[in-house]
């Protein structure tokens, strides 16, 4: 579904990106890992669309669509979702405006009719539940007094509301107790089938221990420097990051 | 779930021009550009007045003339030729329209179009509509209907004629022809406007709204609107203004006074869409108001909501006279500025009586390079013991190049007086676009949203027949305005 070919971004000028590949399969979890600084979420708000970054080389097919040449909204529309690593506040606005604003659009692009109000609400009770979402929290503005948790929590039920192809988890367990980690891993996996996919970026081993990855990469310094299966995360938890770094002869 | 929802509202809205930029062809009565005692002598004729009336406004030219026009505001006006501009226009009718079948249907659509049908929808809705046309007032719905209540809902010449000792008891009561400037010239050339009248201990069952219509090019617009809320009774009005598109620049120069009696409450409710002008600052509306209610009574509420879009330059203070004991002032505003747009707009909050309360709730966005400031004046007189007061100002930016200022004035004469100010301003946030985009939404969408979300305060204060609309024009005003 996603091909990632010879990838390469700059911000501020400042190159970032120097040449991703990666293929993604439907029904399959990638792990991105690495150190700080080596550009796991700039991938992520590169093919999403960030207008923050400047893509300077390379290409990107999303179920054979050039993505790089879509809208922010429109690589949304196609089923691609970001849970954010800082999920954003929108005060006054309230989650059920927001997620109803979001449904419909995506509808209107499919060429599908808005949900009535009924239809919504009922979705709305339906997807809350797979991350234990309080029903409060929908009559809320967007992330606003959310607690580091309930943000989290709120970004998956989000994925859970518009179903996308391809999920891309930016550090969702960051900042997240056991409990809360248990929840939105929980519902992650709830959502996975053979026919989406995910990637999930993150630092620890902690969260695969929950969400099982397929493939584990290695980012380091803008490229993808080593893959491996579920087991290379293991390495890396116990070893750190430094033996790929000697293997890279740095050290 | 609520009407609130801006999808389907913003999903309606197509182009990003003016949409009420269209001029009915209709025959207009206009007279010569100019201003004379003898113009003043022509209208006050044509209007069949009667001669106290007429020495009104010749006493208000009098004075006007001596003026100077005001230069203190944050903006930049440019010169006016006030003997350039008609100030009397009306569409031609034989005679006043005694049903709606009278009504010249040219102006029975123009109203249609701007989605104020004056009988049907009006009826389901329940609102009752005086409907204004350059200079005179078109058709007032449900009077008679209002009238088994007592409740006086009428044009303002219709007024001086059927109610002369009422009009002529507040005539100038609240706002004085030596107020200012515009409401001197108002008050010399001012030619229609609606009348009000709540009887004691009476809640009005609907909403009474004006709808104001400047067609006819050169001409300016000065009505007159005056509201008494009698002892125990209860009015919500709502005020709402559009204008053609046009080249050159237009003058409307209102007056609105409101007399609030013992435990009586007023709402008035403005949105503002005058011709704003187009994006390189050609043409629109010169929107010079003078809004005040005099809280006269002890217990008396008067609450003004507005949200300002439209116009070229905005210079407007509605403003509270709490001289009862424990009366209460409110304004809430959202002011909007785009392209070249200059507001200058706030309030003006004067403590007389004890334990008089006030709250003032406004929030600005500015887009594109236009010029957005609150003034405002919290006054506490020496014997209004136990004042309070809370003022929250917020600005909203949504471009590099346009500016938001706050001019917050303090006049506290009273010590037991307690007075809050809040105050924030803030760019729109590229992040939330983004978090928006991602799950979906297009960023005019996404700014309507925010936007949207930014005024909620302000918003949640109109009567839901409005809300729909107001947030639409939100939407409206700021297209294009980001990215």
């Amino acid at each position: 579904m996603l091909k990632i070919t010879d990838l390469h971004a700059n911000i501020n000028g400042k190159e970032i990106l120097k040449g991703i590949d990666l293929e993604v399969r439907p029904g399959e979890v990638h792990a991105i890992m690495g150190p700080n600084g080596s550009g796991k979420s700039t991938l992520s708000a590169v093919l999403t669309g960030n207008p923050a970054y400047e893509v300077t080389r390379g290409s990107v097919e999303f179920y054979g669509k050039d993505l790089l040449a879509l809208s922010p909204e429109d690589r949304s529309h196609e089923g691609l979702f970001l849970s954010f690593q800082y999920p954003v506040e929108i005060p006054g606005v309230s989650m059920v405006n927001f997620m109803r604003t979001a449904v419909n659009e995506q509808r209107k692009y499919r060429g599908l009719e808005p949900l009535s109000a009924t239809d919504f609400l009922k979705l709305m009770r339906e997807k809350r539940e797979i991350v234990e979402l309080d029903n409060k929290l929908a009559s809320r503005s967007v992330n606003e007094g959310f607690s580091g948790g309930e943000k989290k929590r709120n970004e998956i039920f989000q994925m859970a509301m518009l179903e996308p192809r391809l999920s891309i988890l930016d550090e969702t367990d960051s900042g997240l107790d056991i409990d809360a980690l248990r929840i939105v891993a929980g519902g992650v996996n709830k959502l996975k089938s053979e026919k989406n996919a995910t990637i999930v970026i993150t630092h620890y081993q902690r969260l695969l221990d929950y969400i099982a990855p397929d493939f584990v990469h290695v980012l380091y310094k803008g490229r993808i420097v080593k893959s491996g299966g579920p087991e290379l995360a293991l390495e890396l938890e116990e070893r750190g990051y430094d033996w790929i770094k000697k293997e890279l002869g740095e050290i | 779930m609520k009407q609130d929802n801006p999808n389907e509202i913003l999903n309606d809205v197509t182009a990003n021009d003016y949409k009420y930029g269209f001029v009915t062809d209709i025959e207009t009565d206009i007279i010569p550009n100019g201003l004379s005692e003898e113009i003043i002598r022509h209208i006050s004729e044509k209007k069949g007045e009667p001669e106290w009336l007429l020495q009104f406004r010749l006493r208000a030219y009098d004075y006007w003339k001596t003026l100077e026009m005001p230069r203190w505001a944050h903006l930049t006006i440019p010169d006016i030729d006030y003997q350039a501009i008609s100030y009397y226009a009306a569409p031609k009718t034989k005679v006043a329209p005694k049903s709606l079948d009278e009504v010249d249907p040219e102006l029975r659509k123009t109203f249609d179009k701007l989605g104020i049908s004056l009988e049907e929808q009006m009826k389901l809705s329940g609102i009752a509509v005086d409907a204004v046309m350059d200079s005179v007032s078109v058709r007032t719905t449900f009077r008679e209907k209002l009238a088994e209540l007592g409740v006086i809902f009428c044009s303002f010449s219709e007024a001086v004629k059927d109610y002369p000792d009422l009009v002529k008891r507040y005539l100038g009561s609240v706002v004085s022809y030596r107020d200012n400037f515009f409401a001197a010239l108002n008050s010399a050339v001012f030619s229609d406007g609606s009348f009000v009248y709540i009887p004691k201990g009476v809640r009005c069952p609907m909403e009474l709204s004006t709808y104001f219509r400047i067609n006819a090019a050169n001409t300016g617009q000065f009505e007159r609107t005056l509201i008494v809320a009698d002892d125990d009774s209860y009015v919500s009005y709502l005020e709402g203004c559009t204008a053609p598109m046009r080249d050159e620049n237009q003058l409307h120069a209102a007056i609105v006074e409101i007399v609030v009696h013992d435990r009586a409450e007023v709402k008035y409710s403005t949105v503002q869409n005058w011709y704003p002008g187009d994006k390189e600052g050609k043409g629109g509306i010169y929107n010079f108001v003078t809004k005040r209610g005099m809280c006269k009574g002890d217990h008396s509420k008067l609450s003004w909501t507005q949200v300002e879009t439209g116009s070229a330059i905005t210079w407007k203070y509605p403003s509270c006279v709490l001289a009862g004991d424990h009366s209460v002032g409110e304004f809430y505003s959202v002011a909007v500025t785009n392209n070249y747009q200059q507001a200058d707009t706030g309030t003006k909050m004067i403590h007389i009586g004890k334990n008089t309360r006030s709250t003032i709730v406004s929030k600005g966005i500015s887009a594109g390079r236009s010029q957005n400031s609150y003034r405002g004046l919290v006054k506490v007189l020496p014997g209004a013991e136990n004042a309070r007061n809370f003022t929250q100002c917020d600005s909203l930016l949504l471009s590099s190049d346009c500016g938001a200022h706050t001019f917050p004035y303090m006049d506290i004469q009273n010590d037991s007086a307690i007075v809050e100010h809040e105050a924030t301003t803030s760019k729109i946030n590229e992040d939330q676009i983004f978090y928006c985009n991602q799950r979906g939404i297009p960023t005019e969408d996404a700014v309507g949203l925010i936007v949207n979300g930014y005024a909620k305060e302000v918003m949640n204060k109109l009567p839901m027949e409005f809300a729909v609309e107001a947030q639409k024009l939100l939407q409206i005003s700021l297209e294009g305005s980001v990215g």
